[in-house]
């Protein structure tokens, strides 16, 4: 079910509901999630005129079989795993997160990514993805209710994983349903233990669908937080109004441009309402700043 | 000395105030026992590098007790059987005690000076508190253990502890906010950096409000606060009183 990727330059953007819906996660030495795609020029023939970023995959088409088994890849299904092995020790922890912990550092070890063993000269990094975690597909009661029974399996996974990607040379990148999680408290602690944290917010089903200053696009990025390792600063960037497109072939990444106020009523009434949404516009990235005031002339 | 510090952050990232504060009491000869527990090892090696203090050498001769949580959690979940002298110090986490005794334990045994110790004042370093709630420690355990750790430390080895805690305004995290309460109300001095209310600003990456509460030791007084604003480079940070930073003048 991975979609094909493309030597051309059309891209697009994984949207797997079906994948999100029978497969728990997903471990790929190969596959290399690109969140981020560059503003792409039209298709052209040439593959080489323009510089890429990232990689391009096309949703319509699967990826070949041939392609698939000629990289080296594990996978995590919860409800094919073996149980609980008995030896190990009491984790205190939903299950579920027990046992993908154990399968990634059984592979970190198996496969040579934390250097144990000198013999194999390992250049690759390994791509972790793990969907919607914090669901119940994972077992997670967060998602279910404001006062869930278990409200601390989430953060102590993330804690351990932290621990196993911190002593190898591994990524993850993980996907949570914020919104269905209503306990806010989690969501600011699992922002606090993790190293990068990006938000997608859909404008579908929003006051905002209709907004006039966001009719040309389908929601907003919002980086929460950015890693700040092994030096005193980080990387900001400029820009912290980002917006997202997303057509058939093609999900891009933009800066929010304000549309010119070009409205037959240019009253006070429909200047309030643009004010009211430029405020919203002023969030910063949490790990510098967060104006939540704007400044009025 | 004896002095509880409490670093607090919100709405930005106050963790250079721990690299100061472990660089600083490392080059005064202090002993140190630090208790990191969201960032590896070489994390700070590296940036202490940067601000001109050697980690790793430290540790070597024994001004140094680096507790790395990060590797300490994997040995207690992935390792052998723990010999029953030397309990993990983040036993909490496999649920057989809910006390952060061993934790303390280990800060105790690593701050007490053994014979031939030269080092003037110990000192604990924590980063950061809010991880214990985070990993399922109630939040009175974790009072009771700065508790334990203010009579060891403070008082009966007169050396001082210097703590960082996040806290957002609106936060809807209460057993943290309640935790950060509570250390404000005990702490000697409190370093508050916050970001801007006016949003990201490149030449000021936030506030520093530093709050003297001389009002907990002596009856009458009054807390002093002093505001500057600052910004982080890579190898300092540079303080100024707000409004005259260097891009503005």
């Amino acid at each position: 079910e991975l979609p094909a990727p493309l030597l051309d330059d059309t891209c697009g953007k994984e949207l797997g509901d079906e994948a999100a819906a029978v497969k728990s996660g997903d471990f790929q030495d190969s596959m290399k999630i690109a969140w981020r795609y560059q503003n792409l020029p039209k298709m052209e023939a040439s593959p080489t005129t323009y510089t890429k970023f990232g990689h391009y995959y096309d949703v319509s088409k699967k990826m070949s079989p041939e392609l698939r088994q000629s990289v080296k890849w594990h996978s995590f299904y919860l409800h094919e795993e073996l149980s609980f092995e008995p030896k190990m020790k009491a984790w205190n922890m939903n299950s579920g997160y027990a046992r993908l912990l154990q399968s990634i550092q059984r592979i970190i070890s198996q496969e040579g990514f934390d250097g144990s063993d000198p013999q194999k000269k390992q250049r690759n990094v390994l791509r972790i993805g793990i969907q919607s975690l914090g669901s119940v597909l994972w077992g997670d009661g967060v998602c279910c209710s404001d006062t869930p029974e278990d409200p601390h399996s989430l953060t102590k996974f993330l804690y351990v994983l932290r621990g196993l990607l911190r002593k190898s040379l591994s990524a993850c990148i993980i996907t949570v349903p914020a919104h269905l999680i209503q306990n806010k408290a989690i969501m600011e602690r699992v922002t606090n233990l993790s190293d990068m944290v990006v938000g997608l917010e859909s404008f579908i089903g929003s006051e905002r669908e209709t907004n006039p200053l966001y009719k040309d696009y389908h929601g907003l990025v919002h980086v929460h937080q950015i890693p700040r390792l092994n030096s005193l600063i980080c990387d900001v960037s400029d820009t912290k109004d980002l917006a997202f497109r997303l057509k058939r072939k093609q999900f891009t990444i933009e800066r929010l441009h304000l549309p010119p106020d070009l409205s037959d009523t240019v009253s006070r009434a429909s200047k309030q309402d643009l004010a009211g949404s430029a405020k919203l516009l002023s969030s910063g990235c949490g790990a510098m700043a967060i104006g939540k005031k704007h400044l009025d002339f | 000395q004896g002095q509880f510090t409490l670093l607090r952050d919100t709405r930005t990232d106050g963790s250079f105030l721990v690299h100061h504060f472990l660089s600083f009491y490392l080059r005064a000869g202090c002993k140190v026992c630090f208790v990191a527990l969201l960032q590896s090892f070489s994390h700070y090696s590296i940036v202490a590098q940067k601000l001109g203090v050697s980690l790793a050498a430290a540790k070597e001769r024994g001004q140094l007790v680096f507790l790395e949580g990060l590797k300490s959690c994997l040995d207690l979940l992935f390792g052998e059987e723990e010999q029953p002298g030397q309990p993990s110090p983040l036993q909490f986490l496999s649920g057989s005690c809910r006390d952060l005794r061993a934790l303390f334990d280990f800060v105790r045994v690593s701050l007490t000076p053994a014979d031939g110790d030269s080092w003037k004042g110990p000192v604990l370093l924590v980063d950061d508190l809010s991880v214990l709630l985070s990993l399922g420690a109630a939040p009175v355990a974790v009072l009771d253990f700065i508790h334990y750790c203010r009579v060891s430390v403070c008082c009966q080895l007169k050396g001082n502890i210097v703590v960082l805690v996040h806290s957002n305004e609106d936060s809807e995290d209460e057993e943290n906010e309640l935790v950060v309460n509570s250390l404000c109300h005990h702490s000697d001095l409190i370093l508050w950096a916050e970001g801007l209310a006016t949003g990201f600003c490149k030449d000021v990456h936030g506030q520093m409000k530093i709050i003297k509460r001389l009002s907990l030791r002596q009856a009458g007084e009054q807390d002093v606060v002093q505001i500057y604003q600052y910004k982080i480079q890579d190898r300092n940070v540079t303080f100024f009183a707000p409004g005259l930073s260097a891009a503005v003048l």
